[in-house]
């Protein structure tokens, strides 16, 4: 990407694209990346007392068993939100302004992400969304939601 | 001056006020945002000789915590005489960065729980703001509800010379300002400023000798729900709700033996929901309880008498000043801001994203 030769500021109208803040995928969530980058939404359960966990880690919340995946439908609903109308970082200020919400799933874990293709007022607690996911690298696709 | 200038200055006058020897102090406490063994580095700076250190992070809680674990070393003779300091320098450093200005640099690889969080780009106004969409949505809450919290605040805060912000406001100012992260409002948010404080705790018999009242922690409690908001498990119930009953019951007393709540008022929902859970009012019934300047000095339950976070200071993580006020009430030298004959307080802290909750019962009388 480069701006047009010996035309003015050769940095002009040259926008490099700004990444957002990526995980790091540790042993336990590397999993849960590399299915949303293939298109799938992970959540836990536990093989012991069957409960439901999001975000991914290695050990049960409730009864402290190693937990097992499972492959969400990709629905859920709006629990809570917000619209973030300021932020100064990058590249979240040039999204300005954009939901950050809590999404439970059909199956019942909750986990933050954004709702897009809508417009930010659309946006309400209760709302149906389905899972769709961005491609941040090879390993990390980031799961982001939609109204159903 | 930078947050260790802030810390000097505590203890200097901290050693003035109570008449304390600095020699006599065998017990320190502190945290602070960005020091490795902050304690053990702010004991050796201080020249704090100590045989008890605490330097439990609970984020604006802490000191809470502090005081619930000073306490019980006292009791159990583990130290006489504890020091407690907070200094910040975060508005001089960072300018008002901390509630909006992201936690990550773009691109940057974020690990731990905070991964499945940071790409999408919340802000630490974002978290709270959840909490009080939820709450608008179970029961009913309004902005004009919550504007009556910063409202009340302000009155208090254009009492005390020091406070940040003293021009008063109403609850119009407050909903027609910026929104920042809806549903809450640029003056439903904190100030950000520097500041710092201290805070001594010894054994009753040795506080009658001091130049100040002493001030009796009657009961302290703490609990914690999740540090990312993500994993809140009641969007609308902090750990308060776990705290509040404890710290009373320790206490032996009631809400309604209350005279003046200290509360952590980083935005307007974190004191609706530690009304709520701390019994005042029953879940859901915060909006009512605070409308018609119940809040106010004059009203049934004067909170934050000195200007509070909405409107003094908050210097990143203000529990301190919450043990400093209701001190200053329950000596009855509150000033302009003195609620009549104030003899119970309740200050609680709150720390991370409404994570972890610090309640501390304070008394005028030896229990």
């Amino acid at each position: 990407m480069t701006g047009p030769a010996g035309v003015g500021d050769p940095t002009e109208g040259v926008v490099p694209p700004i990444k957002r803040p990526m995980p790091r995928p540790d042993t336990v969530s590397k999993k849960y990346w590399a299915a949303a980058a293939e298109g799938r939404l992970l959540f836990q359960e536990c093989p012991k007392c069957g409960n439901r966990q999001l975000y991914p880690r290695g050990v049960c919340m409730a009864c402290g068993e190693t937990p097992e995946w499972r492959e969400a439908s990709g629905r859920g609903t709006v629990h809570t939100f917000t619209i973030i109308r300021q932020n100064y970082a990058q590249p979240f200020r040039g999204m300005l302004p954009y939901v950050v919400a809590m999404v439970e799933l059909d199956e019942g874990p909750r986990l933050m992400s954004n709702v897009t293709d809508c417009a930010v007022e659309d946006v309400t607690v209760g709302m149906a969304v389905q899972a769709h996911f961005e491609p941040l690298d090879d390993a990390v696709g980031l799961p982001l939601f939609r109204p159903a | 001056m930078d947050s260790t200038d802030h810390h000097v200055q505590a203890l200097q006058r901290v050693l003035e006020d109570s008449g304390v020897r600095k020699a006599d102090i065998d017990g320190y406490m502190t945290v602070h945002a960005d020091a490795f063994m902050g304690a053990v580095q702010f004991a050796e700076y201080l020249g704090i000789n100590h045989r008890y250190v605490d330097g439990t992070m609970t984020g604006g809680s802490s000191f809470e915590f502090l005081v619930q674990h000073g306490a019980t070393a006292i009791k159990d003779g583990l130290a006489d005489t504890i020091l407690i300091t907070y200094g910040s320098d975060q508005l001089s450093r960072m300018g008002r960065m901390l509630g909006t200005g992201g936690f990550h640099r773009p691109g940057v690889k974020v690990p731990g729980p905070m991964q499945f969080e940071a790409p999408y780009g919340n802000s630490l106004v974002g978290a709270y703001a959840m909490a009080a969409q939820r709450h608008m949505h179970e029961f009913g809450t309004t902005s004009e509800q919550l504007a009556e919290i910063a409202v009340a605040v302000r009155g208090h805060a254009q009492l005390n010379p020091n406070a940040m912000y003293r021009d008063p406001i109403t609850v119009d100012d407050v909903v027609n300002s910026r929104m920042i992260a809806d549903p809450l409002h640029k003056l439903d948010c904190c100030v950000i400023s520097d500041g710092g404080g201290a805070v001594l705790m010894t054994t009753a018999e040795r506080a009658r000798d001091l130049r100040q009242p002493p001030v009796y922690v009657l009961g302290a409690a703490g609990g914690e729900t999740h540090w990312n908001i993500s994993q809140m498990p009641n969007f609308t119930q902090t750990a308060a709700a776990q705290a509040g009953p404890e710290a009373f019951a320790r206490a032996g007393v009631t809400p309604d033996d209350i005279d003046t709540i200290q509360f952590y008022d980083s935005f307007t929902i974190t004191v609706l929901l530690l009304l709520e859970d701390l019994g005042f009012c029953k879940k859901g019934e915060g909006g009512e309880f605070v409308e018609g300047g119940t809040l106010k000095l004059g009203g049934e339950l004067p909170l934050n008498t000195d200007g509070g976070g909405l409107s003094s200071c908050h210097p990143g993580m203000r529990g301190i000043f919450l043990l400093i006020e209701a001190a200053r009430q329950l000596r009855g030298q509150g000033g302009e801001a003195q609620v009549p004959d104030a003899k119970l307080a309740l200050a609680c802290g709150s720390g991370g994203w409404l994570s972890c909750m610090g309640a501390v019962v304070l008394g005028s009388e030896h229990p």
